[in-house]
């Protein structure tokens, strides 16, 4: 029986993007710059972004004809690490995932959307079109010449320049492509978003096809793909998060006395912190072992294993901490004031992006005993 | 330096000659560790396979030649010890001397100790055992208040010694005791022996354990006589030695004579023991809520090995610096108890039966492992006080 890899290739040049970018992120995005962008409109800084698309950040996994480094999914693993760990958001994973679902359908027609891409064009991919992340079914389709339809948890959508729709035409799957020029205020409603660090819109089709482009391929396997490297950057950006929550809890259990003594010195605070420590060793090793797995051609069955793993445990780690943060900082855990709240929400956010715990340990099992 | 091809070709060999000489199933139990020895016919079994295999010359196969080994290089040893577990042959049982006392005696014992007591050792006729832990002192070694009296050119031991390993079928011991208790530092009161066991005065009890089986011993001393010649070293150095030995414990290859310890047990064991069990009248391995379970444990065996590969990179160990290497005990002792509890309440109603029952599953193999596994949740210091060393070490919570 074949359980995957445990090997994690880690290069030189991934040491120092990762030291690189945790001092960027941890510069650009201070605690109080966080919660200053909580209830901002955009909900994200341009400079930040700026800096990100100077860096390189948007192409580096595409390849070099169009204008990336063609440094490797895996090195996209230290970057979401770093911006978790600071609670940095920008677009830059929608924009990454758009970019990847388009590649992954192999059709030329793409090119020009990744080189957009590369280039720092935000962009985004409307996954999903109601509450389950495992459906293969799509409503939206092209029927009498027009797009229309209706997508639900569209990231990053009020400002993408590009948004990667997929849709049925004639009973097959495409992908088509929409400038958001082409979606006006009517028909995009702003969700709330549990997690304030992050912005997303529904959107109602109806656009003319003569508007569109619409990219064909592989396109049930580049819906699949990505959804899985899409959970594995979740994971990432998680286990940074819960790097940061523990040492919030940690900080504050070396500080805070109750009973004439420090609470950190009580054994009932101590455990469960070991434990939330544990778990984001697990979180590490698993999204770091993923990150040498995944690849720009069709993941491997080493890679799918890999991406479940590792954020079926990384989704539990942040919201493990976050909870565990909120209870040890007693009275003033339960309030908006105090920074628990931030890791919890994004722990219970991110849990459920790009499927769940158990949606992912369902999948794994399925490779692990049905697939030999 | 041997070759890449000779390393093979040895590998082939020895895997060769397992195939052809592991024995068949004695048809009663064998211990699942060097820690389980609890019966005649489990020893007689034991030492059999021992003498089999020092025989084959796949034991001690670093040691000096004079003294019963073969002065090979050690990566001999660790190949025909890869393929003894590969092979799943029974353990090499004299752990403690193999292990433990054989490498101490090899590295720092006088010409006389090293013809008197290793090539017993490998042959599996002198049985070895460890009197380090007393009663009162578990984990804190430095406070042993068993009491070493010289008189004469005898030394009068007194006091007790608990989880003495294989203490009633032991030859010898290393023991740990008192000779100076008004030593200034505690520790610089304490003597090294290699003590006979079988001498008036010397009363190995054995202790049952939650599994029904034994295995260890409680030791008492009761004015029992050992000759001056059995102190090694000097006497107030016992600490350096007690020390040292528990270096050979822990290090994986450190002068070790070789041979399995214990039956490894994988997570691949316990899928293959719920292969073809039924639950809700389908296969156990299809049931979803049971596969949910089985994956996190996969998951959580998977993170603690890639672990140990992160370990080794120092750009992803920079958030809590020891993390992985200080919780390694407590991840994986624990995680093979609830892995071995998993496997036992996945036996449906064969789950209640124990070794004596014919229909038992495995001989009762999951229940004995999982009870077993709490010798690695509470010894070498308890999960919990793992867990306290972690919180103050890594995470720099108060004491």
């Amino acid at each position: 029986m074949d359980f995957g890899k445990t090997q994690i290739n880690f290069s030189e040049e991934q040491a120092m993007l990762l030291d690189a970018a945790q001092g960027m992120c941890a510069d650009l995005s201070p605690i109080d710059k966080v919660r200053s962008l909580l209830e901002d409109d955009k909900g994200y800084d341009d400079n930040a972004w700026q800096q990100m698309v100077d860096m390189g950040w948007t192409g580096l996994a595409l390849p070099e004809s169009v204008g990336g480094s063609d440094f490797g999914l895996g090195a996209l693993v230290p970057l979401f690490e770093s911006m978790g760990k600071s609670l940095l958001t920008t677009p830059l994973m929608s924009a990454v995932l758009a970019g990847e679902c388009l590649r992954r359908t192999g059709d030329s027609a793409t090119h020009v959307f990744l080189e957009q891409i590369a280039a720092g064009a935000k962009a985004t991919l409307a996954f999903v079109e109601a509450d389950d992340w495992g459906a293969q079914h799509v409503n939206t389709c092209i029927e009498g010449g027009r797009l229309k339809g209706y997508k639900r948890h569209v990231t990053d959508a009020a400002d993408a320049a590009i948004l990667v729709i997929p849709a049925m035409r004639e009973g097959v799957k495409v992908l088509t492509v929409v400038r958001g020029d082409q979606l006006d205020t009517a028909c995009r409603t702003k969700h709330d978003v549990l997690d304030a660090t992050r912005r997303a819109q529904s959107i109602t089709l109806d656009i003319a096809e003569a508007d569109i482009v619409v990219i064909n391929g592989e396109v049930d396997r580049a819906l699949q793909e990505t959804q899985l490297i899409g959970a594995l950057l979740v994971a990432a950006e998680s286990t940074g998060a819960a790097v940061s929550c523990l040492n919030t809890v940690v900080d504050y259990l070396k500080t805070r006395k109750q009973f004439g003594k420090l609470i950190g010195s009580y054994q009932a605070l101590k455990h469960p912190s070991v434990d939330v420590l544990c778990a984001i060793d697990s979180s590490k090793s698993l999204i770091y072992q993923a990150a040498s797995e995944v690849q720009a051609g069709a993941l491997s069955r080493d890679a799918r294993i890999a991406c479940h793993m590792a954020k079926s445990k990384a989704s539990e780690t942040l919201v493990f901490a976050g909870d565990r943060a909120v209870q040890f900082h007693g009275g003033m855990g339960f309030t908006y004031e105090c920074d628990a709240q931030l890791y919890l929400r994004r722990g219970l956010w991110a849990q459920q992006a790009f499927g769940d715990p158990m949606h992912h340990r369902k999948r794994l099992a399925a490779l692990i005993f049905d697939a030999e | 330096m041997a070759t890449e091809q000779q390393l093979e070709n040895f590998r082939r060999e020895v895997a060769a000659w397992l195939q052809a000489n592991k024995p068949a199933d004695p048809g009663f139990l064998l211990p699942q560790s060097f820690m389980e020895v609890g019966s005649e016919q489990q020893l007689d079994f034991l030492r059999d396979w021992q003498y089999k295999l020092w025989s084959a010359g796949y034991l001690g196969m670093a040691w000096p030649s004079e003294y019963g080994g073969q002065g090979a290089e050690p990566v001999f040893q660790s190949i025909a010890d890869k393929e003894m577990s590969k092979a799943s042959v029974p353990i090499a049982f004299n752990v403690i001397g193999l292990g433990w006392a054989g490498p101490l005696i090899n590295d720092v014992g006088t010409e006389e100790e090293k013809s008197q007591y290793l090539k017993g050792i490998l042959t599996g006729e002198d049985i070895w055992c460890q009197g380090f832990s007393e009663p009162d002192h578990g984990s804190d070694l430095g406070s042993a208040q068993c009491r070493a009296e010289r008189d004469g050119d005898e030394y009068v031991i007194n006091g007790s010694k608990i989880w003495t390993t294989m203490g009633n079928y032991a030859k010898y011991m290393i023991l740990l005791a008192r000779t100076n208790p008004n030593a200034e530092r505690k520790y610089d009161g304490l003597s090294f022996f290699l003590s006979p066991m079988k001498v008036p005065g010397i009363d190995p009890q054995p202790i049952r354990k939650l599994t029904g089986e034994y295995g260890f011993t409680q030791t008492y001393f009761n004015d029992a006589r050992i000759p001056a010649s059995c102190l090694m070293g000097e006497e107030g150095k016992g600490w350096q030695l007690a020390m040292q030995t528990l270096q050979y414990e822990r290090g994986a290859e450190a002068g070790a004579a070789g041979g399995l310890s214990m039956v490894r047990i994988a997570f691949e064991d316990m899928i293959e023991s719920l292969q073809g069990r039924q639950r809700d009248g389908s296969e156990v391995l299809h049931d979803p809520v049971v596969r949910d379970e089985l994956m996190q444990l996969l998951i959580e065996d998977k993170a603690i090995s890639i672990g140990e590969k992160r370990t080794l990179i120092g750009a992803l160990n920079n958030d809590f610096r020891m993390s992985l290497p200080l919780s390694t005990k407590l991840r994986w002792t624990e995680h093979a108890r609830r892995m071995r509890q998993a496997a036992v309440r996945l036996q449906g109603s064969d789950g209640g039966l124990y070794v004596q029952d014919p229909e038992a599953v495995q001989r009762g193999f999951w229940q004995r492992a999982y009870m077993q596994s709490f010798s690695a949740t509470i010894g070498g210091g308890t999960s919990q006080v793992q867990a306290n060393i972690i919180a103050e070490h890594v995470l720099g919570l108060p004491k």
